[in-house]
């Protein structure tokens, strides 16, 4: 879509758009660069020099265990967050969408977790699940070996899961709901006088409609869960027990930050690069096929 | 419509109140912790019924935590973000829409290809930008060797440097450099009929006062929107505030950063168990500002963050 | 085929009524249509009939059935919607067919009534495209369709041609009119086109302000409006409708602007002394040499089969129709006649009717 009138003074424009590329370039471009040219060379933290070293540094994370363990781990996280997140948020809006009486109060409650600060909940969290205190350490009093997230990594995995998806369970509400609420009242109408009753309506005519929504929303709760997990992470587990709730984004950072491994943490931004866009490419193929309601 | 469903009706009611009592029961567990004095807190049991120590243990987070300019930081770096970004996203979408110049389909590109990758993925070296934010620059005149060519014929070194960490402007610059909010401006801007500049145009309008009398108060919901949901995307922000401010007894840093503090975990203290107490405390006071934005806001809030994710 | 009928329903949304006790019958297999401006409750009416709003007080029946209570899949109705809300994900045939899969029809005997359905209607040949891939014209076939396949016991018609072109807009509604004369299914229609209501209608219901102002044939409605709101609404341009006194002593009808025109108080032995409203068709009047009532016109309108002269009598507007070939000059006041049985009184207060012709 292109307007039809505009104004003639071309520099103008372009004026008014050089502060957003100036920072752009600054802030996104550049370090992308950086890190593409870092993740092909061996750079000496804080300068110092650098060597081109070719697919080196590729070989190297692959070679590493470690590393495929926090892929492992992120696509974990990934699913089951979606998983979980996606299926209240959408069971939440279909009943918000009956619009009974007083659910209005209901979808009030149900948007606050997203306006809860991430490491904020991380730390609510962590105290309800902690098992030196509170309702956890009663039962761990009893059976020692039913709960310790700081000892057991499948443990801590599931502490920063719920917490992440309780949180994010509020967003896909408000998605599933707006999308629900931007199908035509007249169409529902129209299935009620078919003779569908509520349910049937629920699976024949609101699902399907809001599939492109559903798709939406998957792939960007997989890519929120890479970029977002970080604070939940850092504030719950610190990566531990042992790695065992180690992310990509957190790896990076840590062998960033704690390792000053430059290119090592540079290809893996790479490789996270790539699948961000791959997923993001998907996503942006999905909004050409929204469906059109006439 | 007529429906009689009594037995749909009480399970959606069902659904519905277990999912308040699942969103709810946390925060009052919260609520209930930061009442309570640190023997109470740290006894097995479910703590459901609050204590008497609320002020108490907030005003111990406010002086441990520094909540006082922890919560400054935040408010200025939250308020840098939204306001920069809805002027920014402003100009930015007027200049691609209303205007056509060489090179504009490039930059459109360039813009929007920035929504599909994160701060996140690209930290280290956006930190390294931070500490210098010349560094592109300075390597730009190296390369092309106009350094040495200044150098041999004035003889001055160019060494450009701006150290951003540890500052306002370093915590709110790279947070603003993505496309988000230009492409709700975008989309608005095109929504608005060709006639309305024509006539204006007619009248005697230049760019200048079509931006400001006309397409500002046309876009002040999507303003609003825009505002609530950037403003919450900055107060949410962790690691980069984490990064940005390493000089923590000076300049300091947010107040979510300094939540951990409060709790320390491996890496700050070698473990043991924090003052849970405190710091329920302090997640109070720090969850409050948002929630409060959100309440006021809400209508906003939805609207912008459905229109700000395409 | 049912009847259908309304005791004083009512209609509430918080304080604002949009509905005031509202009774009427409509005749199994009768075709009625419900003309108003837009808000004066028309849809209301008929979403409340379908079930999809809750009626605040009174009583509808359907048949021998009063539905107050049932839910709209059990009474037996069929609704054309204005924006035809079909489903977008389901083709032609999934839409024609869908009420009879959720009956649970076998899809032998489902697709065979589709197909039926959908050669009546000229869609055999869309069946398996979707909604989104059809004209505006198809479309509404296919909501008529989807209606038709039913065979309810009434057809609700919610302003479903106000999306089509002019020309698409005739030519359907000549097509609802022969489906009606074939089935001879109870039909209630509701629009604002009151061209689409003459032609339409077996009966024409007449609302305002969440009232029945009239209910009659198209003729009646017409020829006979019941009150000013009616006689202005019905017709285009609508009766003319001017302040007067009548004068019984002189046998005068005195205007405001100081006219006087005979009155025949043999063609209207019982009107009353004193102001009325006087109305007139535009087509009725003839143009005089002399003796008629003096318009200055200031606008003409050229329809093709007939041109409208808008002028003023004192203050008010009055509208006078002549031949298409016809030519009148802009500025020259003119005399018009009106035939003592084309002429309308109202009650000047409250808009009624007060005295049928003789």
């Amino acid at each position: 879509m292109e307007k039809r009138a505009t104004f003639s003074m071309g520099w103008l424009g372009f004026a008014f758009i050089l502060p957003q590329i100036l920072l752009v370039f600054t802030f996104f471009y550049w370090p992308t660069g950086a890190a593409m040219y870092w993740a092909f060379t061996l750079e000496r933290p804080w300068g110092g020099g650098n060597e081109w070293v070719g697919f080196d540094n590729f070989r190297q994370i692959f070679a590493d265990r470690a590393y495929w363990g926090s892929i492992i781990r992120s696509l974990m996280f990934a699913a089951s967050t979606a998983i979980l997140s996606m299926a209240f948020g959408l069971l939440l809006a279909v009943a918000c969408d009956r619009g009974l009486k007083g659910y209005q109060a209901f979808r009030t409650i149900f948007v606050w977790p997203y306006a809860v600060v991430a490491p904020a909940a991380a730390l609510a969290f962590r105290f309800i699940f902690a098992p030196e205190a509170g309702i956890f350490a009663s039962l761990v009093k009893a059976y020692p070996e039913f709960w310790n997230p700081a000892q057991n990594g499948y443990h801590a995995m599931a502490m920063i899961i719920i917490c992440y998806s309780w949180k994010y369970a509020a967003y896909c509400f408000i998605f599933f709901l707006a999308a629900l609420q931007a199908i035509p009242r007249s169409v529902i109408e129209a299935s009620a006088l078919d003779g569908a009753g509520v349910l049937r309506r629920v699976f024949d005519i609101q699902l399907p409609l809001i599939t492109p929504t559903f798709f939406f929303m998957l792939v960007i709760s997989i890519t929120d869960s890479f970029q977002d997990s970080f604070g939940i992470v850092d504030v719950m587990t610190d990566g531990g027990p042992g790695k065992a709730t180690e992310l990509l984004v957190y790896k990076i950072y840590f062998d960033g930050f704690r390792g000053l491994d430059y290119s090592g943490a540079a290809a893996q931004s790479i490789v996270l690069m790539l699948i961000m866009m791959v997923l993001t490419f998907f996503q942006f193929r999905y909004i050409e096929r929204r469906v059109h309601y006439s | 419509m007529i429906e009689r469903t009594p037995l749909l009706n009480l399970a959606t009611y069902a659904v519905m109140f277990i999912g308040a009592l699942v969103v709810f029961v946390p925060l009052w567990l919260v609520f209930v912790g930061a009442t309570l004095t640190v023997r109470e807190i740290n006894t097995p049991e479910l703590h459901y019924i609050t204590g008497s120590h609320l002020f108490e243990n907030l005003q111990a987070a406010w002086a441990r935590g520094n909540l006082g300019g922890r919560l400054l930081n935040s408010l200025i770096m939250s308020l840098g973000v939204a306001t920069g970004k809805v002027v920014m996203s402003a100009l930015t979408a007027f200049g691609l829409v209303y205007f056509r110049f060489p090179g504009r389909m490039l930059a459109f590109w360039l813009i929007f290809i920035t929504l599909m990758l994160p701060l996140e993925v690209r930290i280290v070296p956006t930190y390294a930008v931070a500490a210098n934010a010349l560094w592109p620059f300075q390597s730009m005149l190296d390369v092309s060797g106009l350094t040495g060519l200044i150098q041999m014929l004035s003889g001055i070194q160019i060494g450009l440097e701006w150290n951003l960490l540890n500052s306002y402007t370093g915590l709110v610059l790279p947070l603003i450099a993505t496309a988000t909010g230009t492409f709700l401006y975008r989309q608005f801007f095109l929504t608005v009929p060709d006639e309305l500049l024509e006539a204006a145009r007619m009248d005697g309008a230049g760019p200048f006062r079509f931006l400001v009398e006309f397409l500002m108060p046309l876009s002040r919901t999507n303003m609003a929107a825009l505002f609530t949901i950037m403003f919450l995307y900055a107060w949410n922000q962790y690691l980069w505030p984490l990064l940005a401010t390493p000089d923590r007894a000076g300049f300091g840093t947010t107040a979510v950063v300094e939540l951990k503090l409060l709790a320390p975990t491996v890496s700050t203290n070698g473990g043991g168990t924090p003052d849970w107490n405190v710091a329920m405390a302090g997640c109070l006071i720090v969850m409050l500002p948002p929630l409060l934005l959100v309440a006021f806001m809400q209508r906003y809030f939805v609207r912008g963050l459905i229109a700000t994710e395409k | 085929m049912a009847a259908v009928t309304l005791k004083s329903v009512k209609k509430n949304y918080g304080t604002t009524t949009v509905v005031h006790g509202v009774d009427l019958h409509i005749e199994a297999g009768e075709f009625v249509v419900i003309l108003g401006p837009s808000g004066c409750g028309k849809s209301t009416l008929l979403r409340m009939i379908a079930g999809l709003e809750a009626i605040t007080d009174g009583e509808i029946s359907i048949g021998d059935k009063i539905v107050n209570e049932l839910e709209p899949r059990e009474r037996g109705c069929a609704m054309v919607f204005q924006n035809y809300a079909l489903y977008p994900h389901m083709t032609v045939s999934e839409n024609i067919g869908y009420a009879l899969k959720v009956a649970g029809l076998a899809k032998a005997d489902r697709m065979a009534r589709i197909s039926a359905v959908a050669n009546m209607l000229g869609l055999a040949d869309f069946l398996d495209r979707k909604p989104m891939q059809l004209s505006g014209g198809q479309r509404q076939r296919v909501a008529m369709g989807r209606a038709m396949i039913r065979e309810p016991d009434v057809f609700l018609y919610d302003e479903p041609l106000s999306n089509l072109d002019a020309r698409l807009r005739v030519a359907m509604r000549i097509e609802i009119r022969k489906l009606h004369q074939r089935l001879g299914t109870t039909s209630l229609f509701v629009t604002h086109d009151q061209v689409e209501a003459m032609t339409l209608a077996d009966r024409i219901v007449v609302m305002n302000k969440g009232q029945i102002e009239q209910v009659g044939s198209p003729d009646d409605v017409y020829h006979r409006p019941a009150s000013t709101y009616v006689a202005g609404f019905v017709g285009s341009p609508g009766l003319n409708l001017l302040s007067v006194i009548i004068d019984r002593a002189s046998q005068q009808i005195r205007f405001k602007d100081g006219q006087a025109i005979a009155l025949d108080s043999t063609h209207w032995p019982h009107l009353p002394e004193g102001p009325v409203t006087l109305g007139f068709r535009a087509e009725q009047a003839a143009i005089v040499s002399e003796g008629g009532l003096t318009i200055s016109p200031h606008f003409s309108e050229a329809l093709g089969p007939s041109r409208l002269l808008h002028g003023t009598v004192g203050a008010e507007q009055a509208v006078i129709s002549i031949g298409g070939t016809q030519h009148y000059a802009d500025d020259a006041p003119l005399q018009a006649e009106i035939p003592s049985n084309a002429m309308h009184f109202f009650d000047p207060v409250n808009g009624r009717r007060i005295l049928p012709l003789p």
